[in-house]
């Protein structure tokens, strides 16, 4: 299949793995930023491909992940409203709050629809005039403008029963947390493609410089991922750091701007909380003032006033540290005992996209030739 | 009873518009009326026309296979079958999975009050067609209805009794390591196909349901002196979910070669879009059959003489009996877990 099958070519795989290991002369850590990638990387294997002297951590690129335990209780106590029908990006339905998750609600008779995009949402609430229809936004920059055009529709048509509940996040402020955190382990960064389509990658260049680290901004195909680590491997090698496109065919450095210019419409950034990392100053998106009408937060502020949250994390759970690459999945004690995706301790084992999902779907028997 | 019309010899075709109500299912006239003329009358076999409480059937040679299965589709109707076809061809299928010719099937209606008569109609000519496709006669039936709203249109439930010929055994516990397993052709067209028009996307046209009858395929692996030792059709949880199972009852190790699984392009290119995995997506015409490493290649060659398994392929083997996991080469020829899904695949965010 084209655009799908060139970027698999087993040979051209091996040939870029072959140069990896001829040119990594020394040991380095990698970050994947985006849990798109980790996916990939699991999904394909391609660490078994890399030399042992290179280790590829996994990012907090997972936005289901990262959403916070607040948010998710919020989203819960909206859809069990009767009055409302609560859409959200089927990922996210099985994301446990601090009191179940939105299949529960759904279970219970709440009305949570998955939809695919966010101009679904909005069809539901042309079709529904006498229902509330609440979307949850949630996601990276790569979904920011869509729920931002559809809050521009929605106001363009008149819409008064649209609204959304903002869970954006953006990568840069969590990349930096990252690097100025004590014990910092990576080297390197593979930037996420898709964010830095519609961002571009001019940000990412102060971070490159300021911290001194090179980025490479690469794709999701097996043959993007290790295109994206054989520049990044050859920069370190080198001792040069600077921000390079290896996803040329989605990425230009002034990204979309027409996109852009849409979110800067709808959001603003703000402070958010990442579940399992904490604060993170600027790292996330809420609705400006101008479409407070359509910012589920202010028009359901008494419904939510009531519900409150208890908030708690699992103690056993260490997905913070898989998420800042401190640690692998398999080294957390909970894994595949405790936490499992049927019983998931923290969000990164409930997501497709989450580093520990991965690990316990392709790889859970760890011992010597058990997956060969 | 000079109110209660004969059944008449011409098409009796349902009064515009009309819908089912909660007397269809009341025991009465009404419900009497639904049985004769949509069901009887499509169904037509003289062991239902004895409308008798349940269905008297011969015996014969062999052992008798039993299965049962529910249909619950959204929507209704989809590109290359609808619920009618599916409830057939499902439970046919099932029974040819027991290496079983399928012979008998019942019919149990949940309808939801207010379906329309016509909408009826048409799943029961499908399903009367589908089941004189098969070769197998619709013997004895039921019908519920549900308040409005308590249902999605109408959910069926067949049961299904087929022969086993004397001497063939198939299931899991006959696989043993050293079988070669094959699959019977192309994988995700249905799953893709419902999803498709259920969520409206507008890539997914053109792509059809592979839903069809698959006992004649294994008959004639019978014929041809195929030791089947298990067989499974890909229905919910698709390729890696049955591979899965199997391992599980048999204790052995499955290597499965990626590269080998055809999945065709536009498929492929709408699971890429949606972020689903093909090789757990839902087949309703597609099965894997696990056979002795000598008879595989006669085995493919008789497979894809048949319509439904053109595309019938070999994609891995039985590797032995260390673990009960399923492992797949990749395309980039590493290896990993083909594991089961915890629940329902789920289409990611970006």
């Amino acid at each position: 299949m084209k655009y799908v099958d060139e970027f698999r070519d087993r040979g051209h795989a091996e040939a870029l793995a072959g140069a990896i290991r001829r040119t990594a002369t020394r040991p380095w850590t990698i970050m994947e930023v985006c849990g798109g990638q980790t996916h990939s990387i699991v999904r394909f294997g391609l660490d078994a491909l890399l030399p042992s002297n290179l280790t590829l951590v996994h990012g907090p690129g997972c936005p289901v992940c990262v959403t916070p335990i607040g948010l998710i209780d919020q989203a819960l106590h909206l859809a069990s409203l009767p009055r409302v029908m609560f859409c959200s990006f089927g990922d996210m339905l099985r994301v446990p709050g601090s009191r179940g998750n939105l299949f529960d609600v759904k279970a219970a008779g709440g009305d949570v629809r998955i939809v695919y995009s966010p101009l679904d949402a909005l069809e539901l609430a042309r079709a529904n005039p006498d229902r509330e229809i609440v979307c949850f936004a949630v996601g990276f920059e790569t979904t920011a403008p869509a729920f931002a055009m559809a809050a521009i529709q929605a106001r363009r048509l008149g819409f008064t029963n649209f609204s959304l509940l903002a869970a954006q996040v953006l990568v840069p402020p969590a990349m930096e947390a990252i690097l100025s955190a004590p014990g910092c382990l990576v080297q390197g960064f593979l930037a996420a493609g898709h964010v830095c389509t519609v961002m571009g990658y001019e940000e990412y260049e102060d971070l490159a410089k300021h911290y001194r680290v090179p980025i490479v901004v690469t794709g999701f195909e097996p043959i993007d991922i290790l295109e994206g680590i054989a520049m990044l491997v050859s920069q370190l090698e080198d001792g040069r750091t600077v921000v390079e496109n290896q996803y040329t065919r989605s990425v230009r450095r002034e990204g979309n701007v027409v996109a852009q210019a849409a979110v800067r419409e709808v959001f603003e950034p703000t402070l958010r909380a990442w579940r399992g990392i904490g604060d993170i100053p600027h790292s996330g998106l809420k609705l400006t003032a101008a479409y407070a009408d359509f910012d589920a937060t202010v028009r359901f502020r008494d419904a939510l006033a009531q519900a409150g949250s208890v908030g708690g994390e699992d103690p056993d759970c260490q997905s913070g540290l898989v998420l800042q690459g401190l640690i692998k999945p398999p080294d957390c004690p909970a894994f595949g005992t405790r936490c499992t995706p049927e019983n998931p301790l923290g969000a990164p084992m409930v997501s497709s996209e989450g580093a520990c999902a991965a690990y316990y779907r392709y790889r859970r028997d760890t011992r010597p030739g058990a997956i060969s | 009873m000079a109110d209660v019309p004969e059944l008449k010899l011409h098409c009796p075709l349902p009064e515009k518009n009309a819908t089912v109500q909660l007397a269809h299912g009341g025991g009465g006239r009404l419900m009497q009326h639904l049985i004769r003329d949509i069901f009887v009358r499509s169904f037509r076999n003289p062991l239902l026309a004895q409308m008798h409480d349940g269905a008297t059937l011969p015996v014969s040679e062999g052992t008798l296979a039993f299965t049962t299965d529910s249909y619950v589709v959204r929507p209704l109707f989809f590109p290359g079958g609808d619920i009618g076809s599916l409830a057939v061809h499902g439970t046919v299928n099932d029974l040819a999975m027991c290496g079983a010719t399928p012979l008998w099937l019942s019919a149990g209606f949940i309808l939801e009050e207010g379906l329309e008569i016509e909408t009826l109609q048409r799943i029961v000519d499908s399903m009367a067609q589908a089941a004189r496709e098969s070769g197998v006669s619709i013997v004895t039936g039921d019908t519920k209805v549900v308040d409005k709203g308590k249902g999605d249109g109408v959910f069926i439930n067949t049961a299904g009794i087929g022969v086993v010929p004397p001497g063939v055994m198939v299931g899991p516990q006959r696989v043993v390591p050293g079988d070669a397993i094959l699959v019977s052709g192309d994988l995700g067209s249905h799953g893709v196909a419902v999803l498709s028009v259920r969520e409206g996307l507008s890539f997914g046209g053109g792509i059809v349901s592979d839903a069809a009858p698959l006992h004649r395929v294994v008959a004639d692996l019978i014929a041809n002196g195929i030791e089947i030792h298990c067989l499974r059709d890909l229905t919910r949880g698709g390729l890696a979910s049955a591979l899965n199972e199997i391992a599980s009852v048999a204790g052995v190790k499955l290597s499965i070669d990626e590269r080998t699984i055809p999945v065709h392009d536009e498929v492929q290119g709408a699971c890429e879009v949606l972020g689903l995995d093909p090789l757990y997506v839902a087949n309703e015409g597609r099965f894997v059959a696990f056979v002795p490493e000598a008879q595989a290649d006669l085995a493919v060659a008789v497979m894809r003489g048949h319509a439904v398994a053109t595309e019938a392929v070999r994609v891995g083997k039985v590797d032995g009996r260390e673990s009960s996991i399923v492992v797949l080469k990749t395309v980039l020829g590493t290896h990993r877990i083909l594991d089961l899904l915890s629940g329902e695949q789920l289409p990611r965010i970006c």
